[in-house]
């Protein structure tokens, strides 16, 4: 008897997890308080309006997201997932395991008309892939009452950053602090240096493999981060440290500025500065005139294409876009949304400041491990951390490159 | 008696062959296991290797190319010669090991107690002790930068620099291992034969010669087995650069097991047949010592030496 009723229990627990058509399972990458309570104010907003939808939500640690996606694409799949534009998504849609919504893209009222700063980046093989629910901006956080102690002023150009170098060191302060540790934080800095360099054509050619390491125009760039290696010394021992052990200095005052994304001010916070202490101004110019490009890294959902509830999948895609899911997601985050309709929060000067950076850029860039293939990001990380530790060896590591690049876009 | 005969000439097959089966069967799940487990992945190591492969689309059957770029990048020799400077220096625990265990095997007040100090490293998660050799090389906070500055010196960024990343993080790794090894002499101590050490110390022989003619030669399976695990040791050394460098500067500290990691399954990896190539060049080295071991083994059970 009691046999029975467990059986029973069992085939109607399996009955009732597969019978209703609007079940939506999805897959989230960040369990930290604030990305989570945004989605989640997203998904309950989305169940709100769709109240025969039920949606399951599977929220994992990012960096085992990022080995699991691999599995659950092909093993078990969700009907949507996080992940991320430019390279990221190559191989998944080159294996054909993104569906195509591009039909989405042409028919959504927000998706056709309000996303096209951000389009090009969720583009493959001419096709759109997924929808950017967040962005941010890079730039150079400095500490503005070191800065007022030392008598300067944000550097619009180049030579104005150089000389604020100058005083801060003659006045025994480190002008940058980075950790390379972790290698990324080394590519934000050679992003810019190129971006502001050569501008932001040059810079998708040499990503995309169409441009040589040893080219003299990238030869240009390695120049003038030599130069800003000289006159604004980074804090030494960077290799050792990741971004975040490298926040110490900046927050003690022995550091002055930090090129990094505006997820750093949370810690910055965190490390015991206030609003008030920390500053922000866009990388400045170094070839006169090249039209800003900037770093805006985007996060996005996809379809698998072994979803099995396609239909509400794309809903709820559709739903994300929408202006107002998107601001108020993107002020629980601190992050700028990518509908350019949406507002943003007025209350956080970083987020206006980024927003007025990037909503005037000439384009955009993903950062470096997401617009060069993964291999070829590993070696050119590698290649920057030693360029930024051994520059006499510059010569030697841009050949390396090169051997890397011939192979990697074959 | 017809009835005895009868159920005799019917007794199964498997009754009749017991003696010869009930060895197998014990040997069954083992054999099992390790076929699945061992032995058939290294085949499809061996088969992956010929192919290119990101472990979600179509592999490419690429023949030897992945052996012929080997060979060709400057990071597997910077791997390769990071693994013989391991294997070099990791042999220091053997002596190590020995010079500690025949330290603390004598009877003091309290000796259990220090024996438990000695191996503790041993017993910690390698994770913690990367993470304490971390701190403690630190040039800014750590132990080694409050001692060079004490000095009035400027401290070394001993994992920041490729000169000496490898042996700041082989010494890290010495601390666990010595403690394992004197683990083995201890127990190797206390098998050695007092008899002999008394006709020893008759003849007349006393400390090195008491040491290297009545002791060692006695400790000669302690040692043998305090080689291998040493040996193991230094060729899957992977935990520690994980921690405490992830292969950096700039891959100046990977060894053979974190590069084919990196390759094949870290973020910026996924060429699982490059992985591959990595694995079993691992393998080859590795099945070097093995074979030298087991030879050296089966003499010893031979009698021969």
């Amino acid at each position: 008897m009691i046999k029975r009723s467990i059986i029973a229990l069992i085939t109607s627990a399996a009955f009732v997890s597969t019978a209703f058509a609007g079940t939506l399972v999805i897959n989230f990458d960040d369990p930290n308080p604030a990305p989570k309570a945004g989605f989640e104010a997203a998904v309950a907003a989305f169940e709100a309006a769709n109240p025969d939808i039920n949606v399951t939500v599977n929220i994992n640690d990012r960096e085992a997201h990022k080995t699991a996606i691999r599995n659950f694409l092909s093993a078990n799949a969700p009907d949507i997932t996080s992940w991320y534009p430019g390279n990221r998504m190559g191989p998944f849609v080159d294996a054909g395991q993104f569906e195509d919504i591009s039909d989405l893209w042409a028919s959504d009222e927000n998706l056709s008309s309000n996303f096209e700063a951000i389009k090009p980046t969720m583009t493959r093989d001419g096709k759109q892939w997924g929808v950017p629910y967040t962005y941010y901006q890079w730039g150079v956080y400095y500490r503005a009452d070191v800065y007022a102690d030392n008598g300067l002023t944000e550097p619009a150009t180049w030579d104005e950053l150089l000389a604020n170098c100058d005083t801060l060191k003659a006045n025994g302060i480190t002008p940058f602090t980075i950790g390379t540790k972790y290698l990324w934080t080394a590519a934000g800095v050679f992003d810019y240096l190129n971006l502001r360099t050569n501008g932001y054509d040059v810079h998708n050619a040499l990503t995309a493999g169409e441009i040589k390491y040893t080219d003299d125009r990238i030869k240009a760039t390695f120049a003038n981060w030599e130069t800003m290696l000289e006159r604004c010394s980074f804090i030494d021992n960077h290799a050792t440290m990741s971004w975040q052990e490298a926040i110490p200095p900046f927050a003690s005052g022995d550091a002055a500025m930090y090129v990094m994304g505006n997820f750093a001010v949370a810690a910055f916070k965190d490390a015991g500065l206030t609003d008030d202490q920390i500053g922000y101004f866009p990388f400045p110019e170094i070839t006169p005139g090249m039209p800003r490009a900037e770093e805006a890294p985007a996060d996005a959902f996809f379809i698998p294409s072994g979803a099995k509830n396609k239909e509400d999948a794309r809903k709820f895609l559709s739903f994300i876009a929408r202006p107002e899911i998107q601001a108020a997601w993107n002020k629980t985050i601190g992050q700028l949304p990518p509908n350019s309709k949406s507002a943003i929060n007025t209350d956080d000067k970083f987020i206006v400041e980024g927003f007025a950076t990037v909503s005037t850029a000439a384009g955009l860039a993903q950062f470096y491990d997401r617009d060069a293939p993964a291999e070829m990001a590993k070696g050119g990380m590698e290649g920057f951390q030693e360029f930024m530790i051994k520059p006499e060896r510059l010569e030697d590591i841009l050949k390396r490159l090169d051997k890397i690049q011939d192979r990697v876009y074959k | 008696m017809a009835d005895n005969f009868d159920t005799r000439s019917n007794r199964s097959w498997y009754s009749r062959n017991r003696q010869k089966i009930a060895p197998w069967i014990f040997l069954a799940p083992a054999l099992i296991f390790f076929t699945v487990y061992v032995v058939a992945p290294i085949f499809q190591s061996l088969w992956i290797s010929l192919y290119e492969w990101n472990g979600i689309s179509e592999a490419k059957w690429v023949g030897l190319d992945n052996y012929v770029e080997l060979f060709d990048d400057r990071r597997f020799y910077i791997s390769l010669e990071n693994n013989i400077i391991w294997l070099v220096l990791y042999m220091l625990a053997v002596p190590a090991g020995l010079f500690v265990a025949l330290f603390l095997n004598q009877t003091i007040m309290g000796m259990r107690f220090y024996k438990s100090l000695f191996f503790f490293p041993f017993v910690i998660s390698q994770v913690v002790v990367g993470l304490i050799f971390s701190w403690f090389y630190n040039p800014s906070f750590g132990a080694v930068g409050i001692i060079w500055e004490y000095f009035g010196a400027v401290p070394p960024s001993i994992l920041g620099d490729e000169r000496f990343v490898t042996y700041g993080i082989i010494f890290a790794g010495l601390w666990p291992q010595v403690a394992y090894c004197m683990i083995l002499y201890l127990t190797g101590l206390n098998n050695v034969s007092q008899d002999q050490v008394e006709a020893g110390r008759l003849d007349g022989a006393k400390g090195w010669k008491m040491l290297r003619y009545v002791v060692l030669p006695q400790l000669w399976p302690a040692t043998f087995l305090a080689i291998i695990v040493t040996v193991i040791g230094a060729l899957r050394s992977f935990d520690m650069i994980a921690i405490m460098t992830q292969g950096g500067p700039y891959g100046t500290s990977n060894v053979l097991s974190y590069f084919m990691y990196e390759t094949a399954l870290s973020e910026y990896g996924f060429r699982m047949g490059y992985g591959s190539a990595i694995a079993v060049m691992l393998f080859v080295i590795m099945l070097f010592f093995i074979s030298y071991f087991l030879w050296v083994m089966y003499k010893d059970e031979k009698g021969e030496r």
